[in-house]
């Protein structure tokens, strides 16, 4: 099962612009390789990333096969609050992968 | 095979077609334009206001870091023009992101990445960046 590794500050101040780094470890397989018979080996890759914080949209990105394996994305966002960043990766064969940072405003 | 006349001309022609080819490589490929205007629905697409930080060469196509910033922007959509499927990703940006991004993508051989911004007030820009593959990224 692919794993998420992200990186967020755990505290900000109010309205501060914070910068968020994420890395799935997935093959991200493209659908255009062929294994040793000459067989198109079946895409499967993450399709989606979405972010919220506090329940509120902060970016959500659809992916095609020219991502990366493990694919990486960087994004930033200001932090209004203390709340809950939500992340949410969704893969090819329907499964989820759903990691949370608490970002607390001092 | 008799060399006639009409068949010389339709070789020189052919000829003259080939050489014109390398002008038109700044512009978008055929499936990259279709992108672009399903993207920006059909809209004029302006040049400018977009960051896109590429490398200049990349050595391994399989993972060549892009980096973008569209001050302004609630869409930005990136495209590897050069590779079979140019899509690469859309983004979707609230109200909280800053309008920027970096990830890591694939790039078949050397070609142009492009950023395609949808503005806040509904204007469409667009940036292309070209990338110098040594060792492409697509198959195997």
């Amino acid at each position: 099962m692919a794993k998420a590794r992200v990186k967020a500050p755990k505290t900000a101040a109010a309205g501060e612009m914070v910068t968020i780094k994420t890395l799935v470890n997935h093959p991200m397989e493209s659908g255009q390789r062929k294994d040793k018979e000459g067989n198109l080996i079946p895409r499967k890759i993450i399709n989606a990333f979405t972010a919220t914080f506090g329940g509120e949209h902060v970016v959500a990105a659809a992916f095609e096969a020219a991502i990366s394996t493990n694919p990486y994305f960087q994004f930033s966002f200001t932090v209004p609050a203390t709340g809950d960043l939500v992340m949410k990766w969704t893969d090819d064969d329907g499964s989820m992968i759903e990691q949370t940072k608490t970002i607390t405003v001092a | 095979m008799s060399f006639t006349r009409r068949n010389a001309l339709a070789l020189g022609s052919a000829a003259i077609a080939v050489t014109l080819l390398p002008l038109r490589a700044f512009a978008a490929s055929e499936k990259s334009m279709e992108a672009i205007t399903a993207f920006a629905d059909g809209a004029t697409v302006a040049e400018g206001g977009i960051e896109l930080t590429t490398p200049e060469i990349a050595e391994n196509g399989n993972t060549v870091p892009v980096e973008f910033s569209a001050p302004g922007a609630k869409r930005v959509m990136l495209l590897a023009d050069g590779n079979p499927s140019p899509g690469v990703a859309t983004f979707n940006f609230g109200a909280l992101a800053d309008p920027s991004g970096s990830t890591r993508i694939r790039l078949a051989g050397t070609q142009n990445v492009i950023a395609i911004a949808e503005m806040a007030d509904g204007s469409y820009t667009q940036v292309a960046k070209a990338v110098k593959v040594t060792i492409g990224g697509c198959g195997g």
